[in-house]
């Protein structure tokens, strides 16, 4: 029995979803192996060499990987997959795009969004937006899964694992990459920050969200978040949307802005270890989670609280 | 072109689910019952594409009990052509869906087939990139535009810190995300024109598929409650409240 993890990373570096789905590996028991399918990724294969309990790292290296497309990162992890009773995947927008094709091509059920393992077979998992919790056990030869980070702890470093090369897949020529718009922020990463601002619906545009919440994002060192709604209405960019359908977060601070807490945004922060709940709106749904609530307009509040702090 | 467009028949999204008591399931009896949002917005995004010319007919798919003909119909008032009902009254898991969706698409041979991204009920996820792989098909998930010419499309997706456009050859997979299009409102008369449109019914056995579930549920509980906290008077005490009783700032 070993457990083959597919890491999220930049090639030079690994991204923080990676230590919590080996967490996730360590805890099936069995062997750990990182697979690190990319172009020029050594640091990533040392990044991940050294994370505790990893016995091997396994490194396919070739230009066309440096795109990550599903179809060719898929293609890879099913070379190596007959040496693996389980194949997990970060619950992220690129291990959601592979999972399900890898999971496809060997005939097994997938399960998404683990958040805790109960035994080599058997894992508890969210379903209708977190309101409920489901165990579920697979009896398929391989289990595939998708692993959400804020289940399990970011495994440590200091393992001193081999890298191994192995060979690279050819291109599917199927679909190719065109181009990227990164969003360029200074801010920590969404599902990386220890604090986070959230803005929702009653922000009333792109500008006020800005105005307003910016600058105590800054005060605080936070990343910004937002509701579906705020999204939807355009004041913030999808990939900031916490929530079912966005980011799952579990930051120590989460302070919602003029968000009335629908159960679609209160699945994706309600394990967040501090809710701070600005909203004018008495009856709002997000005081019922939050610790503490302040029934107050946000524009003129949040002005004042960054004054105080 | 065809495009094929599977749609789900789910909870309502402002449904809020409880949990039997027995530990079985959720309650869904006597329980709205919608298409699922993100299924809609991919209806909405091939009739677009239709009204431009760049596709002939949308066929709707759905698999599921007799009640998804209700959702079919909500996609034909859409603007779907005509609609196709795998019907069983088994429990559907991802894979199986797929398998069925992959026989479709051999039998119709869509140019496109446009899904959500994840239901709502479940929140797998899954079925677009299944049906990607088994068909052996390009696939982009998470799509936030879509711009179709004769052998190709270019989709544009939803990643994290930011978006990516790729290339795909025809024929292909997108799965929606939020901000691909604001569906629009269905019309009475365009609802009383659905009941007329063509709506095909076959069984899994039909399409010579296994719909076995592969995952069991063995339990199914209420997630951990949080306790509401308290209401501060004002941004000053809040400020205390941080700083010396959670010790988070």
């Amino acid at each position: 029995m070993a457990t083959l993890v597919i890491a999220e990373h930049d090639h030079g570096s690994l991204k923080g979803a990676t230590l919590n789905t080996v967490t996730a590996a360590v805890q099936v028991g069995g062997d750990v192996h990182v697979l690190i399918a990319g172009s020029n990724a050594g640091g990533a294969a040392t990044a991940a060499s050294q994370i505790a309990g990893v016995a091997k790292v396994l490194q396919a290296d070739a230009p066309h990987l440096g795109e990550q497309l599903g179809e060719d990162v898929a293609a890879q992890v099913l070379a190596i997959a007959s040496n693996y009773s389980h194949i997990f995947f970060p619950a992220t927008a690129h291990g959601k795009n592979v999972a399900p094709r890898v999971a496809a091509k060997l005939d097994v059920g997938q399960l998404s969004d683990i958040t805790k393992v109960i035994s080599a077979d058997t894992f508890e998992r969210p379903i209708y937006a977190g309101n409920a919790i489901a165990t579920v056990q697979t009896a398929d030869a391989t289990k595939v899964a998708t692993v959400r980070s804020t289940g399990f702890d970011a495994a440590a470093t200091g393992g001193s694992a081999a890298v191994e090369a192995i060979t690279a897949v050819a291109p599917n020529g199927k679909s190719s990459f065109v181009g990227r718009e990164v969003t360029k922020s200074d801010r920590p990463e969404l599902t990386a920050a220890k604090i986070i601002v959230s803005g929702g619906r009653a922000m009333g545009s792109s500008d006020k969200f800005n105005e307003v919440l910016t600058p105590l994002a800054d005060k605080l060192g936070a990343a910004l978040g937002a509701s579906r709604a705020a999204v939807d209405a355009g004041y913030a960019p999808n990939d900031w949307q916490v929530g079912q359908t966005g980011k799952i977060v579990a930051p120590s601070l989460y302070i919602a802005c003029g968000i009335s807490g629908a159960i679609q945004h209160l699945a994706g922060m309600k394990d967040s270890k501090v809710i701070v709940a600005i909203n004018k709106d008495p009856e709002a749904p997000i005081f019922s989670v939050a610790d503490y609530g302040l029934e107050a307009d946000l524009f003129v509040a949040v002005p004042e609280l960054i004054k105080a702090l | 072109m065809k495009v094929l467009v599977p749609v789900k028949r789910v909870v309502d999204y402002n449904v809020k689910v409880r949990v039997k008591s027995d530990g079985t399931g959720v309650d869904i009896a006597n329980v709205k019952m919608s298409m699922n949002p993100f299924d809609e917005i991919a209806v909405e995004e091939a009739v677009r594409l239709k009204e431009k010319g760049l596709v002939t007919e949308v066929i709707a798919v759905s698999c599921g009990v007799t009640q998804c003909q209700e959702t079919l119909r909500t996609a034909m008032a859409i603007g779907a052509d005509r609609a196709i009902l795998v019907e069983t009254s088994e429990e559907l898991q991802p894979l199986a869906v797929a398998k069925l969706l992959k026989a479709l698409v051999d039998k119709e041979q869509p140019g496109l087939v446009i899904l959500g991204k994840q239901a709502i009920d479940d929140d797998c996820n899954q079925t677009g990139q299944m049906l990607a792989a088994l068909a052996d098909l390009p696939q982009a998930t998470f799509a936030s535009k879509v711009e179709l010419s004769a052998d190709s499309v270019l989709v544009t997706r939803e990643v994290d810190g930011g978006g990516e456009t790729l290339k795909l050859s025809l024929p292909a997979v997108i799965t929606t995300d939020l901000r691909l299009n604001e569906p629009r409102y269905v019309t009475l008369p365009n609802i009383m024109k659905a009941k007329k449109k063509q709506l095909d019914v076959l069984k899994p056995a039909d399409l010579g598929v296994d719909v076995t579930p592969r995952i069991k549920t063995l339990k199914v509980s209420e997630p951990p409650k949080r306790g509401a906290g308290v209401k501060v008077p004002d941004v000053a005490a809040l400020v205390n409240k941080l700083k010396n009783e959670a010790k988070v700032i």
